[in-house]
């Protein structure tokens, strides 16, 4: 550490930090515009000029910039002294030159950064007097806006969307002051991180264009801490709404997990809780076979009924909460409860459950997997199945020029001079899947092969590191020689990263990677292993354990169940249409418990409209074991209630009094006593009942207006506020904001600073950990056991003559049942096809009959050089094969 | 020849000397001597020691500048770059050396190369001067044939290929590590020093960027020697320097004269003094970038330090010159409009501030211009100077502005007063 005096007061700083970012930890307001804490210094804005003095006698200093300039101990700077203010404010006017003095009708107005730098250098009068510049605008597609006249060309868009994010279509065009950010032509943004341009633009040129429809200035909403649903990285949110109306999410910052960017399923799947396909209302099936509404007490009367009936078997989800799961488990019993995933997945999930719970190498956090400085990525599409960690991955291969740069002497957060620096020193990034994926172009090598070849590559890669691990006989020599290389370069490293997940439903791909981390742990104790899974509470499920689907379907099969009960969870994604029609056909009572129509509900005898998790307080535990509690940030409209009151409500109606919970605590309680593995999660959030200084959290700014001014048109009575009884947050903007448990957070403000980049005041030192910890609980670091290497080496991957071995394939949009539900998505669901290699495509034509889940239909066929013979990928869950999602052998035919 | 040892071989309106004419004049025997007879570190120590600096404008020492360079790693990249992009305005006198012989460069090239022990080199040339690009293109056609260029040049176990580079175009390319990002294939926008390009340069590997006529004298320095380069300077700089002039001179051109000649000298023998009718007001001696002298300061010698003495600097060494039937506020208006429009756009104060200054100095010739603007002139001088931009370039086009606004107080103040340009037409006539 080193000690600087700013304005007179000593500070501690890191050595290894600038200026700008000492000067914004030690809490002095310091304005800045191109600066990022995960994009570094660039030194183009001149913002965070500061007076520095070269000691005690130095009266005179000189400008500098504080964002360029490295910590020295015992540096002496000034952000007060008149030349430097004078240029600070001279910055923002030369700015203002041609920006737009359209505030009143920006989007951005009110969490403008551009706003809050221009009061706080104090500018306010305009004494350019000439014409400003314009531009033309684009349409960027259906997730962002875009506005080029209010650039003030801080080059953040494309430093983030290049640089960081590795895209292509955003690029800085022309130059001086007609200089222009957008694409060569109007079309939609190709990143899957378009979103966050919205968040790194320091003004309005990138606005979200989903919530542009619904706006509402940020002071007018309510906010609410919120994890993403959308996949099981568990990526922290803030959910914001007004009128009881979902408008945008935001990114909120998390140290550990996803920092300062989302993927754009995160940030625009969430359409899906306005869609109109939401189910407000209980159906009940009529005489004529139709689905009615129906009142909540004949909804309950029935489901008591249905109940009352044995046997009653439960259908749990991995897109609901722990909670909501726990629910249903209590109410049919642990031993009728079924995790409501496939066969395969189910053996994957718990196989991954109990991989993490034992390795020696430790579970990576997204922020350990930026640094790690050697990947390989075992047979999972992470660019596509888990967006936020191929983003992480995108990093991780700086870490070799970072090593360059320390040994230069150039300090790490001097961007574009470790980029240059870096351009021959790029970290290893292997990849063993069976097509190309996104981190294909920064891989060293990419390896394309069938899900055995891929297991058999990872078992040999272990053998290598450790002789002990056992040895795949019979291995062709190239790939025996692909594995020694891959070996030596995760021995080279002192961070290796060994990531992979069940997208190729593979068990043996899973051990093997288990394998490599166990045998690099030996010498190399950071070694880190990353194991996705397929939804947002999968691990969760897996921790709270249950049948398998296919028990449920056996026993619905064999006349063995009267009712059944399906938490939040679509059937026809996971079983054979047929398979699911005739198991349902045979329970006297079927009851669905959705937000959502889906084919599910509308086979169901009554179905319950359930709160999303926009409406209702829960856990979710991610790909990492980490539980994480999100909160509601609009109440249910009745009878929409939580899924649990439902269910609590159900067993009532049956005359239970066994699940006689009020408030979610109470839920969480008994989950706690029920579940040992899971008793930390009641530390992912205080209780209902946290209080600070007397008073819960607002989740409405302190500059909340006009809740009397929402329907003024038909009332301008004041409605109650609603109580919120689950959680420790208020309904109001009364209530108390300050410091508190990061897991609360509802927003980000502080006073002179209105945007999201307001979050430096919440962290001890900016880019660091939120202060009082990052959210969430890990649940899966247990003591270590003695470790077991694997050994179920399967053989090689044998093309068939009659079959494809069709996988699942990745997708943004379109393979996640939420997101494909949220209109703004839409557009962004790319058509699903049959990928094969060149031969076969040639062999197949443009288009063939493809049996897959039980049924044929005619998909498209289209050509990938990278993909092995034999095998085929076809987007997972996609229309019209809505239930494939694990890999199968898949017989074509002539159209 | 070797009172003019750079344009020696140059003969104006005929062809250049091809590579056997350069020869037979004496060519390519620096490079026999480099290579064959004298380590990297000997030829390194004998442009030290001949003090020669930078011609490109800013004149560092080129043997310091060379001196930063780490010591070679094997398998490591290393550069050398001619800078050729000449674009400052006024100056023309690389071209003169490009044009007219380029094996000169091919060869000076090969000697720095050999010098910094660099693996590859590039000539960054002014995509405009086409007609260099083609003798450029065959020289160095005809020094590879020759295998000058190339593995294993004259057995000396040393290799280099040389490309031939032609910018797409902006004033700022010629800022070496704008120009450096530009051959890199993306934005010519400069970079932060440190590290230097010596360090971290043409992507990320150790770089060199000369001035074309900074290397063009390296070949002589080798062949003569440090001793003899000292001596052909008047003052304390040693060598020549091409020195130019343009305006309303009799005879505009450049000529390559000891370095530290007066300007008087320049202006009166060889630009042949003022054109009948035209008085001279001031000059900006070195280029668009540098500040004005006045015609009272005349008898300085143009050398890096007396010419700093002044006031300005030495810079390109191509003095625009400004006489009294001009507009002096439509002349720095049509400079700031350059250098407005050559901004990059990366830092604020560039970007915005320039245009802005243009727009004043517009007004004020259209006489729209307020007593406000002029403080507001003053203001940018000092808010857009070094070490508050990213680059040199703001600070460069103050310099001309800054200086203008002390020596021209009263005829700014005029523009302000009659709401016009006093002179008709602003004095392009």
């Amino acid at each position: 550490m080193a000690t600087i005096h700013i304005d007179g007061q000593p500070f501690a700083a890191r050595a290894d930090t600038n200026l700008l970012q000492a000067c914004l930890s030690a809490g002095t307001d310091l304005p800045y515009f191109c600066w990022h804490p995960d994009l570094g210094s660039v030194g183009a804005c001149r913002q965070c000029a500061v007076k520095q003095y070269s000691g005690p006698d130095d009266t005179r200093g000189r400008i500098v910039m504080a964002c360029m300039t490295p910590v020295t101990d015992g540096a002496i700077l000034s952000t007060r002294d008149a030349e430097s203010l004078d240029f600070r404010s001279s910055v923002v006017e030369w700015l203002m030159t041609n920006h737009p003095h359209d505030c009143p009708v920006c989007e951005e107005g009110g969490e403008c950064h551009l706003q809050d730098m221009t009061v706080m250098t104090g500018h306010h009068a305009r004494r350019y007097r000439f014409r400003k510049r314009t531009h033309r605008n684009q349409d960027l597609g259906p997730f962002v806006k875009h506005e080029m006249n209010r650039c003030i060309a801080c080059y953040r868009c494309v430093r983030f969307y290049r640089d960081y994010a590795g895209g292509e279509d955003l690029a800085a065009f022309a130059s001086h002051n007609s200089v222009y950010f957008g694409r060569a032509e109007s079309g939609t943004l190709e990143s899957d991180f378009s979103g966050n341009l919205v968040e790194v633009c320091p003004t309005g040129v990138f606005t979200d264009k989903p919530f542009s429809s619904r706006y509402v200035r940020k002071w007018d909403m309510r906010g609410a801490p919120s994890v993403c649903v959308h996949c099981a990285v568990g990526c922290n949110t803030i959910l914001n709404e007004r009128d009881g109306s979902l408008r945008r999410v935001l990114n909120r910052y998390n140290g550990e997990v996803n920092r300062y960017f989302l993927c754009d399923r995160g940030r625009f799947g969430t359409g899906f809780v306005n869609a109109a396909s939401r189910l407000r209302a209980p159906l009940l099936r009529a005489s004529d076979g139709s689905l009615q509404a129906t009142s909540m007490a004949a909804a309950l009367a029935l489901f008591g009924e249905a109940l009352s009936t044995g046997p009653v078997i439960g259908i749990g989800s991995p897109r609901a909460s722990l909670e909501a799961n726990f629910a249903l488990r209590t109410l049919v019993g642990a031993q009728n409860f079924h995790l409501g995933v496939s066969g395969i997945e189910h053996d994957l999930l718990t196989l991954t459950r109990d991989i993490l719970r034992v390795s020696p190498a430790r579970i990576a956090t997204l922020h350990q997997a930026e640094q790690a400085d050697a990947v390989l990525v075992l047979g999972e599409d992470v660019s596509k199945t888990a967006p936020r960690i191929g983003l992480a991955l995108r990093q991780s291969v700086r870490q070799a020029s970072f090593e360059a740069a320390a040994q230069a002497r150039i300090p790490l957060w001097l961007d574009a001079a470790v980029r240059s620096l870096g351009t021959d020193a790029r970290s290893p990034l292997f990849q063993a899947t069976p097509a190309a994926t996104d981190l294909d172009p920064i891989a060293v090598a990419n390896l394309r092969l069938a899900p055995e070849d891929i297991a058999r590559l990872g078992f040999a890669v272990a053998h290598c590191i450790d002789p002990a691990s056992p040895q795949v006989v019979d291995l062709a020599e190239a790939m025996a020689g692909q594995a020694r290389a891959i070996a030596d370069a995760l021995l080279a490293a002192t961070r290796p990263l060994v990531v992979s997940g069940g997208q190729c439903g593979s068990a043996p791909v899973l051990q093997a990677a288990a394998n490599i981390a166990a045998a690099l742990h030996r010498t190399r104790p950071e070694t880190r292993l990353m194991l996705t899974v397929a939804e947002c509470n999968s691990m969760g499920l897996a921790l709270l354990g249950g049948e398998p689907l296919d028990a449920a379907m056996e026993a619905l099969e064999a006349g063995m169940v009267a009712t059944v009960v399906v938490l939040e969870n679509d059937l026809f994604r996971r079983v054979p249409q047929a398979r699911l029609l005739h198991a349902l056909a045979r329970a006297r009572h079927v009851v669905a418990l959705d937000h959502l129509a889906s084919a599910t509900t509308q086979v169901a005898e009554l179905v319950l409209p359930t709160a999303t998790f926009a409406e209702t307080d829960g856990t979710l535990v991610s790909h990492e074991g980490r539980a994480q509690r999100f909160f509601q940030v609009s109440f249910p409209v009745a009878p929409v209630q939580d899924a649990w009151r439902w269910l609590r409500d159900g067993a009532k109606a049956a005359h239970r009094h066994d699940l006689d919970w009020q408030h979610l605590d109470e839920v969480i309680a008994d989950l706690c006593a029920a579940h040992p593995a899971l008793t930390a999660m009641r530390g992912a959030a205080p209780d209902a009942g946290f209080r600070i200084a007397g008073s819960p959290i607002r989740s409405e700014t302190h500059r909340f207006s006009g809740r009397t001014a929402i329907h003024a048109n038909v009332s301008v009575r004041d409605a109650k506020p609603e109580a919120n009884i689950d959680g420790p947050l208020s309904t109001t903007m009364e209530g108390y904001y300050g410091e508190m448990p990061a897991a609360l957070r509802p927003y980000f403000w502080a006073p002179s600073w209105n945007s999201g980049q307001s979050l430096n005041k919440f962290q001890d030192e900016v880019g660091g950990p939120l202060r009082g910890g990052d959210p969430g609980i890990r649940l899966l670091d247990g003591d270590p056991v003695p470790w077991r290497y694997h050994d179920a080496i399967p053989g090689a991957f044998q093309p068939r003559v009659d079959a494809l071995m069709v996988l699942p394939k990745g997708r943004l949009i379109g393979s996640e049942e939420l997101s494909d539900r949220a209109p703004a998505a839409k557009p962004r669901i790319e058509p699903a096809a049959l990928s094969v290699s060149p031969a076969m495509r040639q062999a197949l034509g443009a288009t063939t009959m493809l049996s897959l889940t039980g049924a044929v239909h005619a998909v498209a066929v289209v050509a990938d050089p990278a993909i092995p013979e034999g095998v085929a990928l076809f987007p997972a869950h996609a229309h019209p094969f809505p239930g494939f999602a694990d890999p199968q052998w898949a017989e074509t035919a002539a159209p | 020849m070797t009172e003019r040892p750079l344009t020696g071989r140059i003969r104006p309106g005929a062809p250049p000397p091809d590579r056997e004419a350069y020869e037979r004049a004496g060519g390519y025997q620096a490079m026999r001597r480099a290579l064959l007879h004298m380590t990297p570190e000997e030829v390194v120590g004998d442009v030290t020691k001949s003090g020669l600096r930078g011609r490109g404008g800013a004149g560092f020492g080129t043997g310091q500048k060379w001196s930063f360079v780490p010591k070679p790693k094997p398998g490591q990249r290393r550069y050398l770059v001619a800078n050729a992009d000449e674009m400052e305005p006024g100056t023309f006198k690389d071209r003169l050396l490009l044009e007219g012989d380029p094996h000169q460069l091919v060869e000076a090239v090969v000697v720095s190369a050999y010098a910094l022990q660099a693996t590859d080199a590039y000539i960054f040339v002014r995509g405009e001067y086409k007609l260099a690009i083609a003798r450029l293109t065959q020289a160095i056609g005809e020094a590879t044939a020759a295998g000058y260029l190339g593995t294993d040049i004259l057995g000396a176990g040393y290799a280099l290929s040389l490309h031939l580079h032609a910018s797409a175009g902006r004033y700022i390319c010629g800022e070496e590590t704008a120009l450096l990002t530009a051959l890199e294939g993306r934005r010519a926008l400069p970079r932060s020093k440190p590290p230097f390009p010596q360090v971290s340069g043409l992507w990320g590997a150790p770089s060199v960027v000369n001035n074309v006529e900074t290397l063009c004298n390296v070949p002589h320095i080798v062949n003569n020697g440090p001793e003899w380069f000292k001596g052909l300077g008047i003052g304390p700089d040693g060598g020549t320097k091409l020195y130019g002039m343009s305006g309303r001179v009799r005879r505009p051109g450049a000529w390559e004269l000891p370095i530290g000649t007066p300007l008087r000298e320049i202006l009166e023998e060889h630009a042949g003094g003022m054109q009948e009718g035209y008085r001279l007001r001031a000059l900006l001696p070195g280029g668009a970038s540098t500040a004005f002298l006045g015609a009272d300061q005349l008898d300085i010698p143009m050398d890096y330090g007396s010419v700093e003495k002044a006031g300005s600097r030495l810079g390109t060494g191509t003095a625009i010159v400004l006489d009294d039937r001009a507009c002096p506020v439509g002349m720095i208006r049509n400079l700031e409009h350059f250098f407005a429009q050559e901004s990059c756009g990366w830092c604020t104060p560039c970007r915005d501030g320039l245009p802005w200054v243009e727009r004043m100095l517009q007004a004020l010739e259209e006489g729209d211009g307020e007593d406000e603007d002029l403080a507001q002139l003053q203001r940018h001088v000092g808010l857009l100077g070094m070490g508050k931009t990213f680059c040199a370039h703001a600070p460069g086009a103050m310099a001309p502005l800054g200086s203008g606004l002390q020596k021209f107080r009263e005829e700014f103040a005029q523009h302000v007063h009659q709401h016009r340009c006093p002179w008709p037409a602003g004095g392009l006539h």
